[in-house]
């Protein structure tokens, strides 16, 4: 018996505009069908304690091998070097805390970007209210790293552990992370690489000592995080831990996620040259389109080096939940890092750091069912949205 | 720095105190300055970009929740 479940990325009952988008994978892309078929599958067959030793439970430790070994193989890295953590905060804390234990005696110094997820940019806090030291490193106008200021923040004594993103959540900018890695290396200091936004879809520089990711961005199931620290690599587990032959982080995930995790990953990999061939093109479509269409408004990020699939704007006198509140009501599905839809109620640390614009902002990214038809349908409902809501606001023209 | 108008835009949020210094700028003569007081954080990017992107001049912010613009064009 097979239980078909109907393959839809919208929340029904939301809109009632035809074929509704989603547009915001970067912040949890749909279930790729992969995941939702070995996610099933590990239901029924691997719910025994994979440490035990009758047959179920090597049934269970088998599927789990497979699972590591699947992700160390799409990643390149040894099956012993990956960890599965409770989502991708918990393996950027894992990998930060565990990182500077590892490096104590070399520095107290954490070197981070300005245009960190914010789980970094809080562990550097925490780190630096325990007695530490934080050293943030800014970008230019398109959001690419100060190498210069990079060189001299990792080459200055005490460093101890470097965190870069591959590619910005938030503009798409990709980072330097090989020149990046480098200039680490010649100071002996370990490279943390959040890789969120690119594995599954993007290669990765090598050169990093510690990698992490988050499973629900690649089209995994919520709840899986990777923490990946290379040989050779001082890492020390910042938690208490417990009588496990292979200490890591805490909060592993169950075994069934972790499986539908792997086996996402591993389709997702091998569909990522193609889709980023398919969704570039419409994201540079989206840039080129929403800058001659609506007046007033600025495209942000590096528009080359740039993730495949995500591209933002800000719309000049536009209140950032209203925008996200019409859009939504035609069926578009987005995100913002302007100040009113944040939970912190600043503006996006990103967009402060890049020096644009932060109200009226939109974030768009696609994923492998976006479709072109649902890309043209926003880009030309946009414009007559952003008019209404300046004439409303009385500042058409302004 | 003597601006010619301040503009009281404290408890509004962005784009608010953007929207309020892009109606009042043109109002003043070329070279004179207009101050906002503005307490939502992200007038401290916002008011800069906005200079950025109609060519006139952000003069700086002379204490906390205060920023100066001058007109240029």
């Amino acid at each position: 018996m097979t239980t078909h479940i109907e393959q839809d990325d919208t929340v029904s009952g939301v809109t009632d505009a035809p074929d509704p988008a989603y547009l915001d994978t970067a912040s949890a892309a749909p279930l790729h069908p992969v995941a939702r078929e070995a996610l099933l599958a590990a239901l029924g067959d691997g719910w025994a304690d994979p440490d035990r030793l009758y047959t179920r439970a090597r049934r269970a430790r088998q599927l789990a091998d497979a699972a590591r070994g699947a992700v160390a193989e799409t990643l390149g890295v040894r099956d012993d070097e990956v960890v599965f953590t409770a989502g991708g905060t918990a393996a950027v804390h894992a990998a930060l805390l565990g990182a500077l234990a590892g490096r104590r005696r070399a520095g107290d110094a954490l070197v981070h970007s300005a245009v960190e997820h914010s789980a970094v940019l809080h562990t550097a806090a925490a780190h630096t209210a325990a007695g530490g030291a934080a050293r943030e490193v800014g970008v230019d106008r398109l959001g690419r790293l100060d190498l210069d200021a990079w060189a001299g923040a990792v080459g200055a004594p005490g460093a101890a552990v470097a965190a870069l993103i591959s590619a910005s959540h938030e503009v798409g900018t990709v980072q330097p992370v090989a020149a990046a890695a480098e200039l680490c290396a010649a100071h002996g200091v370990p490279l943390v690489v959040d890789a969120a936004q690119s594995v599954g879809r993007a290669p990765v520089p090598p050169g990093w000592s510690v990698l992490t990711a988050s499973a629900r961005k690649w089209g995994g199931p919520p709840g899986v995080g990777l923490l990946v620290v290379r040989k050779g690599t001082r890492w020390l587990s910042p938690y208490p831990g417990e009588d496990l032959h292979s200490p890591g982080a805490e909060g592993e995930p169950g075994l069934p996620t972790v499986v539908a995790a792997a086996a996402s990953l591993r389709a997702a990999a091998a569909e990522a040259a193609a889709e980023a061939a398919r969704l570039s093109p419409l994201v540079d479509r989206i840039r080129a389109t929403v800058a001659a269409t609506v007046p007033d408004v600025e495209v942000v990020g590096d528009p080359e080096q740039r993730l495949p699939h995500l591209v933002t704007f800000s719309c000049l006198y536009v209140d950032g939940e209203a925008l996200l509140h019409a859009l939504d009501r035609r069926g578009f599905a987005v995100s913002s890092g302007s100040s009113c839809t944040a939970s912190t109620l600043r503006p996006s640390h990103v967009l402060e750091a890049m020096g644009v614009l932060s109200h009226g902002n939109v974030r768009v990214s696609l994923h492998r069912g976006t479709t072109e038809a649902q890309v043209d349908r926003f880009l030309a409902e946009l414009p007559g949205v952003v008019a209404a809501l300046r004439a409303e606001a009385g500042v058409a023209g302004l | 720095m003597t601006a010619a108008v301040e503009l009281d835009c404290r408890g509004q949020r962005c784009p608010l105190p953007v929207i309020a210094l892009a109606r009042r700028l043109p109002q003043v003569a070329v070279g004179e300055v207009v101050r906002v007081l503005a307490d939502d954080p992200a007038a401290a990017n916002d008011i800069p970009a906005w200079c950025r992107m109609r060519g006139q001049e952000y003069a700086g912010s002379p204490a906390p929740d205060a920023y100066e613009v001058r007109r240029v064009r």
